[in-house]
């Protein structure tokens, strides 16, 4: 088991990630549709789509490379909230920050942790609000753990989807306090939310190209 | 829901083609937006937001309101890449004013498009137009939602800009038209993004639901259909209660439909709000019968006031126009 990844092999591993969130869109847009427009599931499919055809285009130098082209792409292509959202979970963490040639588990945690802070203050919304931020919180928290034990990518990687899970289990407790789930108030109480679940598919997604792929 | 589409992900380009066979000589196409084809010497102002509330956003880019919008999907915001393209078209070197909806998706996009567009050294500002006054109590009046009152923001700061006024005497202006702008709406029937099978809510035969948002929303209540006089007196009743109209006050008047409620019912409105503002001592300045912000085949309307000062008033009374407003000097 290797403790990171090279460029080629993180290019692989987020054309999958693109690959299994645009397969989940009618998860999402089930989901999306009980407390939200119903949308999400293709605004997903749209962003996830340029993000993979920019991914087979392009000639990448640097893990950040991959991480903003993607983020970019969905910024660019889907609108709605979710766009500036997820956008900014992948651009943030490698905009102007060193740049690196491999991924390993610090590295993951540092960048979605900065990505963290950049989506708190962008979309105005803490831990707690029934966002994707509730996955997202937990997922880096498990990660941060991860890496200060030392763990292998896949491992930390196996704990973050732990904490999205339970991240997306929590925002069923939750009343929605932005966006359409908030005028939903009590009704909202029951369903998990959407941008929660997109969270959690992307790093499971993540974990399972290691897993088929041996790393 | 039968929808005259051809492929979903083509709507948007294609209502934008459609629209410019109307007008050829006054805009311009940009990727996901329209724009004047003149370029004026002037603080620039731009609106937009999710698309399938036609003529709205589009239909008020025009001499005298807004110089370019950005049109997202159905209901949802445009991307900030989207917006910057029309500030930067819309940027004379005097800045730019965006003017929307309060939204989360939009305030997210169009937050962003302004940073982008700092970066780049264009002044923007942004308007947040926050009329609905069934989206949310008084008292937490910044969660507040944009609806048919974006007309007068957008007609208003089309009127200030022209004048030559700075952006920040512009941007006063917008905010207070749109301090000044109230409106409730109530729905009858629901509506459906095209593409879409399910419709984005449901109401019995014989339901209706005050303070229903453009999107669907929830509203305050939801009760039996009633008779125009009695429905239109509660909805005159939730404003006068927002915001203590008094005698003497003066106001522009938008009765909007919001698709598929006839003229008829929307004139039969009407003529109870000309009635009650009367009551009041209120003087109607300008009254306006139109579907301006509509949410694709919704039934239902809604109502807006816009509370005049002399410096709103002279603004107001300036000439306007695009396609689907008209304002005579």
């Amino acid at each position: 088991m290797e403790h990171y990844l090279n460029i080629p092999q993180t290019v692989q591993m987020m054309k999958f990630v693109c690959q299994e969130v645009m397969d989940s869109k009618p998860l999402l847009t089930e989901i999306d549709s009980a407390i939200g427009d119903g949308d999400h599931g293709i605004g997903m499919e749209v962003g996830c789509k340029a993000a993979l055809q920019e991914l087979q285009r392009n000639e990448f130098s640097t893990i950040n490379d991959i991480f903003t082209t993607t983020g970019k792409s969905m910024i660019k292509t889907m609108g709605g909230a979710s766009g500036v959202i997820f956008g900014t979970m992948f651009l943030s963490g490698f905009h102007k920050q060193d740049e690196v040639t491999t991924l390993n588990v610090e590295t993951l945690a540092k960048s979605f942790d900065t990505s963290l802070h950049a989506i708190k203050k962008r979309g105005k919304v803490q831990p707690g609000d029934k966002t994707m931020v509730d996955a997202l919180v937990l997922a880096v928290e498990k990660l941060h753990q991860s890496a200060h034990q030392g763990a292998a990518l896949k491992e930390g990687l196996e704990n973050a989807v732990e904490g999205a899970h339970q991240g997306v289990e929590e925002t069923k407790q939750l009343l929605g306090r932005v966006g359409r789930a908030k005028s939903l108030g009590e009704r909202a109480i029951g369903h998990q939310d959407a941008g929660a679940t997109s969270v959690w598919i992307i790093f499971k997604s993540m974990h399972q190209w290691l897993e088929e792929n041996d790393k | 829901m039968k929808k005259v589409i051809n492929r979903q992900e083509d709507i948007i380009e294609e209502m934008i083609e459609g629209f410019l066979c109307v007008n050829e000589d006054l805009y311009e196409k940009l990727d996901r937006g329209v724009v004047l084809k003149e370029k004026k010497d002037k603080v620039g102002i731009l609106t937009g937001g999710g698309s399938g509330h036609e003529p709205l956003f589009l239909g008020f880019v025009g001499n005298g309101l807004a110089d370019g919008a950005a049109l997202g999907n159905v209901f949802a915001a445009p991307t900030p890449y989207n917006i910057l393209e029309v500030i930067e078209s819309v940027d004379s070197g005097k800045g730019v004013i965006q003017i929307y909806g309060n939204y989360a998706g939009d305030v997210l996009n169009f937050d962003m498009a302004a940073e982008l567009a700092e970066m780049e050294g264009i002044e923007c500002k942004s308007i947040l137009v926050r009329d609905d006054v069934a989206s949310a109590p008084l008292s937490r009046y910044e969660d507040r939602r944009g609806i048919a009152g974006d007309v007068f923001v957008i007609k208003l700061a089309g009127a200030a800009a022209d004048e030559g006024l700075s952006i920040d005497e512009v941007a006063r202006i917008s905010q207070k038209a749109a301090d000044n702008t109230r409106s409730i709406g109530v729905a009858l029937s629901s509506a459906t993004i095209p593409g879409l099978e399910k419709p984005t809510f449901t109401l019995a035969e014989d339901e209706i639901e005050f303070g229903m948002g453009i999107h669907g929303e929830p509203g305050i209540k939801r009760t039996k259909m009633m008779k125009a006089d009695d429905l239109t007196t509660q909805m005159m009743e939730t404003l006068f209660n927002d915001y203590p109209y008094k005698k003497g006050d003066e106001v522009s008047v938008l009765v909007n439909g919001l698709g598929s409620t006839t003229q008829m019912e929307l004139l039969i409105v009407n003529r109870k709000v000309n009635q009650m503002l009367k009551e009041k001592g209120i003087t109607i300045h300008h009254n306006d019968v139109n579907n301006y912000c509509t949410s694709q085949e919704m039934g239902g309307l809604s109502i807006s006031l816009l509370l005049l000062d002399d410096e709103l008033k002279a603004l107001y009374n300036k000439p306007a126009y695009s396609p689907y407003y008209v304002k005579n000097a």
